[in-house]
């Protein structure tokens, strides 16, 4: 699949875009120069504030009021875009070029049919009649291999799934058949499920319609699964591009390099390998340094790169870097990158249990609503957690992974207490814990502490973020207020905060600062269990690897265990010595990580692993793909809740009866009427010791 | 362990953002200048007033403005600049002492009603409903009628009426609250009912509540003044700017300035609070809040 040879469709030159601010213009885009061939996908990577959506919308022109292009030009076709006066522009925009945004429920107009929005687009820029623009719209949702097109067209954004929305979003963009299109991270709200059956999609769509893409994502894994070509930006520029076979084999720059090294790997964890992580802050704009600009965060820099700024060079054919080093980032891999721990050996498997969470279940009554209301009296009952049980051995990990909506958040929840479990027995450290939050004690309280997804809502916005932390702390009482102070140092030292943050307020951090506090205040209870909800999954690649950094040296250096809780495979691998795999409300697969990463593994844990993106085009995964949405939990399946999308579904008995428990070693057990035997025959490794698929 | 950051650089401090972003917006400003001027005014307006608001001059009757009366004089030869002068402390008492309870009863009942929910919430909600269906003025005159019109009643039925709007918005900022995960983090940690209202959710609550205030500020201004024209507001002699404005309504043709002067002062301080509320809005609530 060559795109070497086809006409560019969009040409950049030497792009510089500027925003007005009060402190004066902002050159947020430098001298950006790139070329999207017909039928390629050109991958734009970077952490947030690179620059990567500014310089999209730049390039369509779509920049918001105080932002300019100051220098450049940009060619769509024949067409010099910037020459174009603003009514022109209107014809280009939806017609020639199309967009897919990150968020289709945002995208989608809520109070017009999703069939009559695409038909609209057709009408307008295609002027067809309204049956012909039915009849097209129509065509494009078959397109996108949505199930009974017809009464789909017919519904509202609010009836329909975010992998659904996101299809429609691509039908639209694609009705017009367009020169060029730009999807700005399409599929990160997405679950890793849906996102690997969208990017089929578009990678086989595009390749039909032999449209020119800006993808723009932050995940690696996701470039490397669909696209040909990829720019990685940083801070406004470009600091490498190449085609994915060389960018991924032979990075030429330390921040290429570095990123990779941030994603955590599916064939290692914890023990193996500390993730790498770039210290420091992307500069702004207006503060950018003297010289290279990643120099202050490069391992490898050296006198003279702080001197000069190095300029983008055609390395290989197609292959250019902006390092002037690029010939020994190779060698340095090891400054850059950390290489493999020695593996202390831990024999995990007789330690004692310190959390044991016993057929847990959790029902809600769901009111009904409209007129159904008055001819019922019995509620819907959504069984959210249905017979969980768990367990949690002291200084270990529990990963728990499954789709949103499998009610791992649920099950947290009802450990925490902040739901009221219908049935079930926990027990911390042997002794019975009442299920209400109301009921528990002060020092059991301390004992389970939580870690929120969302560092925002879990800082109160008005206490600067010492009290915040020292709080716990105050309320042990008969605490002389100067050992707080001194506690509190202590914790911020241990979560690597500087001192003197104590006093800033939540809104003067970021993000990844925020939930660095949200962990020092868990730990400053001393507690022996941490629940950690999707701790990191709305940070950068680069924060995320700092932070599981941290999580792992702290749970080494104190002892305490974590239940930790999250729809990313590759972080759950890391941070886990115990994983279970959750569906519907049930587990379905228990083990050691490294046993639930190999196989046997459960049909749906199998799925899950295989679409995982995996950082490097060199691995072929096995494709095997989930389709539909988690049925409702209402009304769950009759015998194997797995079996509505299964796909080695082996016929009536999977409908009918509760699969068996069935135990590959002493500790590892798979919920499956398929033997274990026939499982192991069937299944490959996901990614095996050297990273490639076996034989 | 990377040694993160070479700690980034602390943004300017809160209060000097907020002013900077005032500046942006010169109604603001103005709002504040406005509202200073009235309240400087209602201290020592009684004080430099160039005459006594009650004292007559029936041969100087119905004047217009002048060096010697600046706002010119009424049907009794009074001074109108100085009775508007005296009158703002009535309204700034009567209006603004109306405002600060409807504001505390609001606060605690919103509080209440938003943090404990269930029945208390549905009770508090219910007769706030019942306040608010009635139209404010008709219930004012209803009440003020029955029970007549002094001070201490005046302001009880402006707070009375402005309570229902406060504890609502109050109520909708704690609902939204009370679920945020920090609040979830202190119930984690064994913090009791107390320290969660007073600590954690009341801090929160007082950034849209001053917004909220200064609206009803403006609003009960206007209320009193409609209460001082219906014949309902202080009593004369003392000089009402309501009183003064529906006093002069006999007078129109020959002298409008008697009515003009208490009416365009009424207009200028409403739209100065609530240029100042608008200016407070952006200030304490970037980005905007629920409620």
């Amino acid at each position: 699949m060559t795109t070497e040879n086809k006409p560019t469709v969009l040409e950049v030159k030497n792009l510089w875009v500027t925003y007005a601010t009060e402190n004066g213009p902002l050159d947020t885009v430098r001298n950006i120069s790139m070329k999207i061939r017909r039928g390629e996908i050109y991958g734009l990577v970077g952490e947030s504030g690179s620059g990567k959506t500014t310089l999209a919308r730049a390039l369509v022109r779509y920049l918001p009021s105080n932002g300019s292009i100051t220098k450049g030009t940009i060619t769509l076709g024949e067409t010099d875009l910037l020459a174009l006066s603003p009514r022109e522009m209107r014809k280009v925009w939806g017609a020639r070029v199309t967009m897919v945004h990150q968020d289709p429920s945002k995208a989608i107009n809520p109070s017009i049919p999703v069939g009559e929005q695409i038909a609209e687009v057709a009408r307008v820029h295609l002027g067809m009649s309204r049956a012909q623009a039915r009849h097209k719209a129509l065509e494009m949702l078959e397109k996108v291999q949505l199930p009974d097109p017809e009464s789909v067209a017919g519904r509202y954004a609010h009836q329909l799934s975010g992998g659904m929305l996101q299809r429609i979003l691509i039908a639209t963009a694609l009705t017009t058949n367009p020169q060029f299109l730009i999807m700005d991270e399409p599929t990160t709200a997405l679950d890793v499920t849906t996102e690997a059956v969208i990017l089929d999609l578009v990678r086989d769509l595009l390749h039909e319609y032999q449209t020119a893409v800006l993808y723009i994502t932050h995940n690696l894994g996701v470039v490397a699964r669909i696209c040909d070509r990829v720019g990685v930006m940083y801070a406004g520029e470009m600091m490498e591009e190449g085609s994915i076979q060389q960018v991924f084999k032979q990075e030429l720059h330390p921040y290429t390099l570095g990123l990779l090294g941030c994603v955590p790997r599916i064939d290692m964890c914890k023990l193996d390998i500390d993730l790498h992580t770039i210290p420091g802050f992307i500069p702004r704009p207006n503060a950018l340094p003297h010289g290279c600009i990643f120099a202050p965060r490069c391992a490898i820099a050296e006198e003279a790169c702080r001197q000069e700024r190095p300029p983008l060079v055609e390395v290989a054919e197609g292959h250019l870097s902006a390092c002037r080093r690029w010939a020994e980032v190779a060698d340095n891999m090891q400054k850059i990158v950390p290489l493999e721990k020695d593996r202390e050996e831990v024999d995990q498997q007789d330690v004692p249990l310190l959390l044991d969470a016993r057929n847990i279940e959790k029902q809600f009554k769901l009111r009904r609503q409209g007129l159904s209301n008055l001819f019922s009296w019995k509620p819907d009952v959504v069984r959210a957690v249905d017979n969980m049980s768990i367990r949690v051995r002291k200084g270990a990990t529990m990963g728990i992974v499954g789709e949103s909506g499998c009610g791992k958040t649920t099950f947290a929840r009802c450990i925490a207490g902040f739901e009221e479990a219908t049935s079930g027995d926990i027990f911390l450290e042997g002794e019975a814990l009442p299920r209400s939050i109301a009921q528990r004690s002060k020092s059991t309280l301390k004992k389970i502490q939580l870690v929120f997804q969302n560092p925002d809502a879990s800082l109160n916005p008005q206490h600067p973020v010492g009290v915040s932390v020292g709080r716990p702390l105050a309320l042990l009482g008969n605490v002389l207020q100067s050992e707080i102070d001194q506690r509190v140092r202590e914790l911020f030292e241990a979560v690597n905060l500087p001192a003197d943050y104590v006093n800033r307020l939540p809104h003067e951090l970021s993000g990844g600062e925020k939930q660095r506090v949200a962990i020092a205040r868990a730990f400053a209870a001393n507690p022996d269990l941490m629940i950690l909800d999707e701790p990191i999954s709305s940070l950068d690649v680069s924060v995320q690897a700092s932070l599981m950094n941290l999580l792992a040296e702290l749970q080494k250096a104190k002892g305490t265990s974590y239940l930790f809780i999250s729809h990313d495979l590759a972080a759950v691998r890391h941070l886990s010595d115990w994983i279970a795999v959750v569906y519907l409300g049930r587990v379905w697969e228990i083990g050691s990580a490294e046993d639930v990463f190999a196989p046997p593994y459960h049909p749906y844990t199998e799925a899950l692993l295989s679409a995982i993106p995996l950082p490097d085009p060199a691995i072929h995964q096995e494709r095997i793909r989930l389709h539909g949405s988690v049925p409702s939990a209402v009304n769950i399946p009759s015998g194997c809740r797995f079996h509505t999308r299964c796909p080695r579904k082996i016929g009536t008995i999977c409908e009918t009866e509760d699969p068996p428990w069935q135990n590959v070693n002493r500790f590892h057990s798979i919920c499956c009427h398929i033997p274990l035997e026939q499982l192991t025959a069937m299944q490959v490794p996901v990614a095996s010791e050297t990273g490639k698929e076996q034989p | 362990m990377e040694n993160i950051q070479s700690a980034r650089p602390l943004p300017t401090s809160r209060a000097a953002r907020s002013l900077k972003r005032m500046r942006r917006y010169p109604a603001t400003m103005i709002g504040f200048a406005i509202v200073g001027i009235f309240i400087l005014m209602a201290l020592i307006g009684p004080l430099i007033a160039p005459y006594k608001f009650s004292d007559q001059d029936l041969v100087n009757k119905l004047q217009p403005a002048s060096s010697e009366h600046w706002f010119g004089t009424d049907q009794f030869g009074r001074d109108i600049f100085s009775r508007i002068l005296t009158g703002s402390r009535d309204v700034f008492t009567i209006a603004g002492s109306g405002t600060l309870l409807a504001v505390l009863m609001g606060l605690t009942l919103g509080m209440l009603s938003g943090y404990l929910g269930g029945a208390v919430d549905e009770t508090i909600m219910r007769f706030m409903d019942v306040l608010l269906s009635i139209p404010p003025l008709l219930l004012a005159m209803i009440i003020l009628g029955t029970v007549g019109p002094s001070r201490l009643n005046i302001v009880l039925v402006v707070s009375f009426l402005y309570i229902p709007m406060v504890s609502r918005v109050v109520r909708s900022v704690v609902l939204d609250l009370k679920t945020r995960e920090f609040i979830e983090a202190a119930k984690m940690r064994g913090e009791n009912n107390g320290y969660i209202l007073f600590r954690e959710i009341l801090p929160n609550v007082l950034p849209p509540l001053a917004v909220e205030a200064s609206m009803r500020f403006s609003y009960s201004i206007f209320l009193v003044a409609s209460l001082g024209f219906l014949g309902l507001g202080v009593q004369p002699p003392s000089p009402d700017w309501g009183m003064m404005v529906s006093e002069a309504r006999t007078w129109f043709n020959l002298a409008p300035w008697i009515l003009l002067y208490p009416a365009g002062t009424i207009a200028f301080l409403v739209v100065g609070v609530a240029f100042m509320s608008d200016g407070l809005r952006r200030m304490l609530l970037p980005g905007g809040v629920s409620g």
